[in-house]
């Protein structure tokens, strides 16, 4: 089959007006050269079209990040001469510096809350549900990765005012724990709507995405190494701990690290959710703000340097998730090279 | 026939002792019944979290003291594990269950045909203070949304399914795993983790850097209803990449070879064999795709700001839609205080459009995929 072969380099282009049949090269040609296939016009601007497509995609991610740091020359040129100019008086980083320790402990929060769900619901939907039922419960978890954000946001202001009798209870016996310590003088925010809050609803977002990763890896599992547990006379949760979980490990920490990229730029949940303010430890009081949330909120009335600090704080959060991804990724490439 | 009782004694057994197969639901059943009065008795009061909590633990050592004592350690372990992973699914389907009644009871109190088809044009503080009163109906509405929603969706669309496709095909049937290959799949693996308000802000970086330099200082200009489909088309085309690129790697190549073999041409058997071959794939995965970015309201807030009325024009002027409908509704109410009540109602009645527009696109995704899926050859 030697058109499934054929590059687009040029290579002698026949007639390639007349029809198709009879345009294969005879194979005993005087020079004596092996017979090569014809690229005809269509086959050029195809595959040109293709790769001009793929290049695009280049071009978009390189375009994501050029543009991003054009609109942020102004947030340079005032980091550089006067740094009180930016927003809080004290420089770019003193600015940044909450909102990002805010995103990851929001993120932290929703993957600690997530990962232990998710994990057991992709084993429940994978070894424990009835067979039959099993692609419709996968289903319904699906379903909470259509909703969309915003409908989250409001159904968590909703849900916000519901929690703090739960906050009190916390602060009240765990108040010794930083992060659930109340205020000064002994309440917690009256809203409920705290970075605890904003969190919970986006680990909710973010489990779909970690139980339908952890799901397909399940299902690899070898059978035979599954069957050969169950042979041997162990109980179903031992066949998991045995076969299943091991077989999944690396699986389960790049999904984990693909909800956490998830976590960190989820934005309207917290943007509507949260009340900001400035970073403190505790989660139960009102204060703390995440970096896409901020955006969110100033961004409509935002004009000059604060629109360009927006769009610098934006390309700081371009950048953590793309080390994340990208170490999601690399964790996946290097264990699938070690695991097989 | 007759010689049988005298070799049967006592049937070997096989099995070791078990707990009937009704247990769990039974164990179950009865720590919810305790759960109740002791919540009653311990706290004077019948609170479902507390209950429900409570419910859990009683149901746990129930399950692993009845177990432990009549089938063994290790069983007794496996029903527990099998409980916790168990109730985490029933757990995870409660903010689930939660969420779909809010929005139906909430959403289906507040809409009416009135809302679909009004914008806010003309929308002020006293008719809604009136309407919280008692005196007025639920004034204004969100056509302009549901048109902007319609009008960005369908321009992220025209930009992104050619793109993606395409990719998709020169990943599949030309790249041949070349270092271009290997770049483009690795930057949309990349491109799917760009979190949605960062795509926007690019779309907006993009057409502000190109309106200052044809008009200086009009950095407003750049919010469209365009913009807001450039920054869709950025979530959307790795999205479009991905399900194309697996449905194309479906195609059995003995379809390609038999084609080649005829003499047709590569871009021939691509356009002809190929993708009508994996054409219900393709349109379910573009389904998906749009599904997924018509809820996404932080790339469209950032582009496409807040409009209140309606506006056709997707290259000029500010335009809603119903994502940003919602967060604006929600957050920056017509008339603040009581009668933001009224506002609040409006974004719920847009959320139960949302959410039934997301779950349409989700099933026609399933419908597409079972419907136009080649049939099976003999």
């Amino acid at each position: 089959m030697p058109t499934s072969t054929q590059t687009t380099e040029s290579g002698p282009t026949g007639p390639s007006s007349e029809p198709e049949a009879g345009q294969q090269m005879p194979s005993s040609k005087p020079d004596g050269r092996a017979p090569k296939a014809v690229v005809r016009p269509g086959d050029r601007i195809f595959s040109a079209a293709t790769l001009i497509a793929g290049i695009l995609i280049l071009v978009i991610l390189a375009g994501v990040a050029l543009f991003l740091l054009a609109q942020s020359k102004d947030t340079i040129e005032a980091q550089l001469t006067d740094p009180s100019q930016i927003t809080g008086g004290k420089g770019f980083f003193s600015y940044v510096w909450p909102l990002v320790i805010g995103t990851l402990i929001s993120a932290a929060i929703a993957l600690v809350v997530a990962t232990p769900f998710a994990l057991g619901i992709a084993l429940f939907t994978t070894h424990m549900a009835p067979r039959k039922l099993a692609p419709v419960l996968g289903y319904v978890i699906d379903l909470l990765a259509a909703i969309p954000s915003v409908v989250y946001g409001l159904w968590g202001i909703a849900l916000a005012g519901n929690l703090t009798g739960f906050y009190l209870w916390l602060s009240q016996w765990f108040g010794w724990i930083p992060i659930f310590a109340p205020a000064a003088d002994g309440s917690v925010s009256q809203t409920g709507r705290t970075l605890l809050t904003a969190s919970l609803v986006l680990s909710i977002m973010i489990l779909p995405i970690i139980t339908s990763l952890t799901r397909e890896i399940f299902l690899q599992t070898p059978r035979l190494q599954e069957e050969a547990a169950l042979a041997l006379g162990a109980t179903r949760w031992e066949m998991i701990r045995m076969a299943v979980l091991p077989f999944g490990k690396s699986g389960i920490v790049s999904a984990t690290m693909l909800g956490l990229g998830r976590a960190l730029g989820e934005t309207m949940a917290v943007a509507m959710i949260l009340s900001p303010g400035v970073l403190t430890a505790s989660l139960v009081v009102s204060g703390n703000q995440t970096i896409a949330s901020e955006i969110a909120q100033n961004f409509p009335e935002a004009a000059g340097l604060r629109l360009s600090e927006l769009i610098t704080v934006g390309l700081v959060l371009f950048v953590i998730t793309l080390l994340v991804n990208m170490g999601a990724r690399a964790i996946v490439a290097r264990t699938s090279v070690k695991g097989s | 026939m007759t010689t049988a009782d005298t070799v049967v004694s006592k049937p070997a057994k096989l099995t070791s002792k078990q707990l009937p197969k009704a247990t769990p639901w039974v164990v179950a059943a009865a720590s919810i019944i305790a759960a109740i009065v002791i919540s009653f008795i311990a706290f004077g009061g019948f609170n479902i979290p507390v209950a429900a909590v409570l419910a859990g633990l009683i149901n746990l050592i129930a399950v692993f003291v009845l177990s432990a004592s009549y089938e063994g350690r290790r069983k007794a372990v496996d029903r527990v594990a099998t409980t916790i992973v168990t109730s985490t699914f029933i757990l995870a389907c409660v903010p689930l269950v939660s969420l779909l009644w809010l929005t139906v009871s909430k959403g289906g109190a507040a809409i009416s045909g009135d809302l679909l088809t009004r914008t806010m044009l003309g929308m002020k503080g006293v008719l809604d203070q009136q309407y919280v009163a008692g005196e007025a109906t639920l004034a204004g509405g969100f056509y302009h949304a549901i048109v902007g929603t319609v009008l960005i969706t369908v321009a992220a669309c025209i930009i992104s399914i050619p793109v993606g496709v395409l990719t998709a095909i020169y990943l599949v049937e030309y790249a041949n795993k070349n270092r271009l290959g290997k770049a483009i799949t690795f930057l949309v693996d990349v491109m799917t983790g760009i979190p949605s308000i960062v795509a926007g802000l690019f779309a907006f970086a993009l057409f502000s850097t190109v309106a200052n330099l044809i008009m200086p200082a009009s950095a407003g200009i750049a919010k469209t209803g365009f913009t807001a489909a450039v920054a869709l088309s950025v979530l959307m085309i790795p999205i479009v990449v991905r399900n194309t690129e697996e449905i194309l790697r479906l195609v059995p190549m003995d379809l390609r070879e038999a084609s080649y073999a005829l003499g047709v041409p590569k871009w021939k058997t691509i356009v002809k064999i190929v993708l009508p071959t994996s054409v219900s794939g393709i349109l379910s995965g573009v389904t998906i795709a749009i599904a997924r970015v018509i809820g996404e309201t932080a790339p469209i807030m950032v582009t496409a700001g807040f409009a209140k009325t309606l506006n056709w024009n997707l290259f000029s002027g500010w335009m809603s839609t119903l994502p940003t409908f919602i967060y604006d509704s929600q957050l920056r109410p017509v008339s603040p205080g009581a009668a933001a009540l009224a506002s609040s109602e409006r974004a719920w009645a847009a959320a139960l459009v949302l959410v039934v527009l997301v779950m349409v696109l989700n099933l026609l995704a399933r419908i597409i995929a079972k419907v136009l899926a080649p049939k099976a050859g003999r």
